[in-house]
């Protein structure tokens, strides 16, 4: 296989705060030292980590730094990471809509990006002519349009509509229509951004087999980035996990998207480093489940219980339900807790300690896999007291049958095995 | 290295070179200057009851004021032609240069949010405008001409003559200067918008440096001199002098608007084009 994009050394600097402020003093002497001290930018020297949750110290910071990677022609690749890892500016690298600081991107063939499709759509035109504009935005000609105007209209589903402005259509039609335009634009670098989120179950479906159809038919590189794990998981075949600016680890995309779910969860953790919110009037003390205090949790069919002990001190009395909700490692929800809902009554807490305890007697017959879970103390319909959300790290050991094979969540048999 | 071996058909660096202007790609993206174009002009007019004939209804209430202001309180000459006619003449040009000015100056932050989405050669954007604005100012003309003909009819004394033929090389010229200035503009004011208000200021002033209300031969011969410096004055004098027989021709004049036009075009895209490789971060 060839080399279809190769990133070399991409570093892109941004500066943080107000633009316009002081621009003009650091471009003087940007200048006047780099045309005539003959010296490096010195603005290139400074800069930090791009870790958005803490302040920094300096103006300039790297949004990437370093990047190297090589993609081969026909593969897809999924880039994954945090909001503000980079994904976003590598694409817009990319895509030639902003340039790198340093380094060089080869790439060979023509490359389309769908950052966020319907760009240039113009509410006031219709369908058929927002169709030509749009793919002549893409570097589509007129001719090529016209080849392929029928199978477009067709793939978005938006026949009837063809001929009405754009702002009469749906949100999602609008999507519908972007993405077959993009689709139909054959290049043979497809870059794509989110656009997955927006539009109906069928036509997700509809995307991500055109998708793959791309890159597995007609040879066509792919590279994705988005926060739907699933989606990634099904489209892509490597995967590059972006991590403040840097490329943490880059390999197959089961691998990628594991280590970059455990990252977010972090095992051998306590769960109160977990809190995602507490409110003003509540301490938590202590959190035991199972006598421990860190991840993971380790549950087999002899015992497959739950011990939640959480204690603390109100400064105020609170009505308090405890709920929990489990996950896959891609998010979606399995299974849910909540006695409230199940005996219809919320206990009151007074002010001062509190010590809540729930035995959570989980089904027989979890299959074997690693889920993970989210706690929350709620005044039902009314506010949160505390979230914790992917605080809780579960291994099961799955449920042994008689003939001896152990059913895994990943391999088909899901989150249940029925007796 | 290996690399020189591949065939590599795109290559993303930090910096191009000065004059690193890709115009092979503009002419690839000639469908897309076409549909910009067909844009403006489905989309300038939806949604009014008037529809195009407010193209009609600006030049004529213009002419109008101008006629109420500067022929009638102050009394500027109009080198013996009907006032009417006069007027149109000089704001027909004057219009067009100033509707493509605006418009251009204002090209990146206008589409910042396109820009930002997909890349495509910009100047695609600006030139697309300055052709659709051609067909305002042939409306316009229309004005223009009916108003000519009715005094030619009437028995005015007016002669249009062989110089009227430099009619299309005028309106490129005027398509020219205003297009590089525009996009000239529209280059220093994404990262300082202080421009902005400096330049809007300029063009307003612009007008009253060019012969629009006033014929040149108002002026003595030195302030013709200076006037002839603004690359529009020879453009306005030799319309009105090919169309009406009247104003002042001179090719020396003429050949100086048309240098000034390619250096400020030539400066206008390098710096165009230095921008749009980075606007995206400044603006």
């Amino acid at each position: 296989m060839s080399i279809a994009i190769k990133f070399e050394n991409i570093s892109k600097q941004y500066r943080l705060g107000l633009v316009s402020t002081r621009t003009l003093s650091h471009d003087l002497n940007r200048w006047w030292q780099m045309n005539i001290l003959r010296r490096e930018d010195p603005y290139l020297k400074i800069g930090e980590v791009n870790d958005r949750a803490h302040k920094g110290t300096s103006e300039y910071v790297w949004a990437l730094k370093d990047i190297n990677f090589e993609v081969e022609q026909g593969d897809v690749v999924g880039i994954i990471g945090k909001n503000g890892a980079g994904k976003s500016t590598l694409l817009k690298i990319l895509s030639k809509v902003t340039t790198p600081t340093t380094g060089t991107i080869k790439a060979k063939g023509r490359i389309a990006s769908l950052l966020e499709v319907g760009t240039g759509f113009h509410p006031e035109m219709t369908g058929r002519e927002n169709i030509y504009m749009n793919g002549a935005i893409m570097g589509m000609t007129r001719n090529d349009i016209n080849r392929k105007f029928d199978e477009i209209v067709d793939f978005a589903g938006v026949e009837r509509y063809i001929d009405t402005p754009v702002k009469r259509y749906s949100s999602g039609m609008t999507v519908r229509l972007g993405f077959a335009v993009a689709a139909f634009l054959e290049p043979e670098i497809l870059v794509v951004d989110e656009v997955l989120a927006v539009g109906d179950a069928e036509f997700q479906k509809k995307a991500i087999g055109k998708m793959q159809d791309v890159s597995r038919g007609d040879g066509r590189t792919v590279l994705f980035v988005s926060h739907n794990m699933s989606s990634i998981r099904m489209l892509c075949r490597r995967g590059i996990l972006l991590s403040n600016g840097t490329i943490e680890m880059t390999g197959n995309i089961n691998q990628t998207i594991d280590s970059y779910l455990s990252s977010q969860i972090r095992t051998n953790t306590t769960f109160l480093s977990n809190i995602s919110y507490k409110a003003d009037y509540i301490r938590i003390l202590h959190l035991i489940i199972n006598s421990k205090t860190d991840n993971p949790i380790l549950l087999t069919s002899a015992n497959n219980t739950l011990n939640i002990k959480i204690s603390g001190i109100l400064l105020q009395a609170q009505n308090i339900a405890v709920e929990l909700r489990i996950f896959d490692k891609d998010q979606n929800p399995l299974a849910f807790y909540s006695p409230f809902h199940y005996e219809g009554t919320t206990p009151l807490l007074e002010k001062g300690e509190f010590m809540i305890e729930k035995n959570i007697l989980l089904p027989e017959g979890i299959n074997k896999g690693t889920y993970y879970a989210s706690l929350y103390l709620t005044d039902p319909g009314i506010s949160y007291h505390l979230k914790l959300e992917n605080f809780l790290m579960l291994d099961c050991e799955g449920f042994p049958t008689k003939t001896g094979h152990v059913f895994e969540y990943n391999q088909g048999a899901g989150f249940l095995f029925i007796k | 290295m290996e690399d020189t071996q591949q065939e590599w058909t795109t290559v993303i660096k930090p910096k191009g070179h000065l004059l690193d202007i890709d115009f092979k790609e503009i002419w690839r993206y000639r469908d897309l200057w076409r549909m910009y174009v067909k844009r403006d002009i489905i989309t300038s007019y939806k949604q009014t009851i008037l529809g195009p004939l407010w193209f009609f209804i600006q030049p004529a209430m213009t002419t109008i004021m101008y006629m109420v202001v500067f022929g009638g309180i102050a009394k500027i000459s109009t080198d013996g032609l009907p006032q009417p006619l006069f007027y149109l003449a000089g704001i027909c040009m004057w219009n067009y240069f100033s509707e493509c000015l605006n418009r251009t100056s204002s090209t990146f932050t206008t589409n910042a949010d396109i820009f930002g989405k997909v890349y495509f050669p910009r100047l695609v954007v600006p030139m697309a405008t300055v052709t659709s604005s051609l067909i305002r100012m042939a409306i316009q003309l229309i004005l223009f001409l009916a108003v000519y003909l009715f005094y030619l009819v009437k028995g005015v004394d007016i002669h249009p003559n062989v110089y009227l033929l430099l009619f299309p090389v005028l309106v490129i010229m005027l398509a020219g200067l205003s297009f590089g200035f525009g996009i000239l503009i529209s280059s220093l004011t994404t990262k300082y918008r202080d421009l902005t208000l400096l330049f809007s200021f300029i063009v307003q002033l612009w007008m009253y440096a060019t012969p629009v209300i006033y014929p040149l031969s108002v002026m003595s011969e030195k302030r013709q001199w200076i006037m002839g410096l603004n690359p529009l004055t020879s453009i306005v004098e030799t319309f009105k002098y090919g169309a009406l027989g009247t104003g002042t021709f001179s090719w020396g004049m003429l050949a100086y608007s048309f240098g000034f036009m390619i250096v400020l075009l030539a400066i206008g895209i390098i710096m165009f084009n230095k921008v749009q490789r980075s606007f995206m971060d400044t603006v």
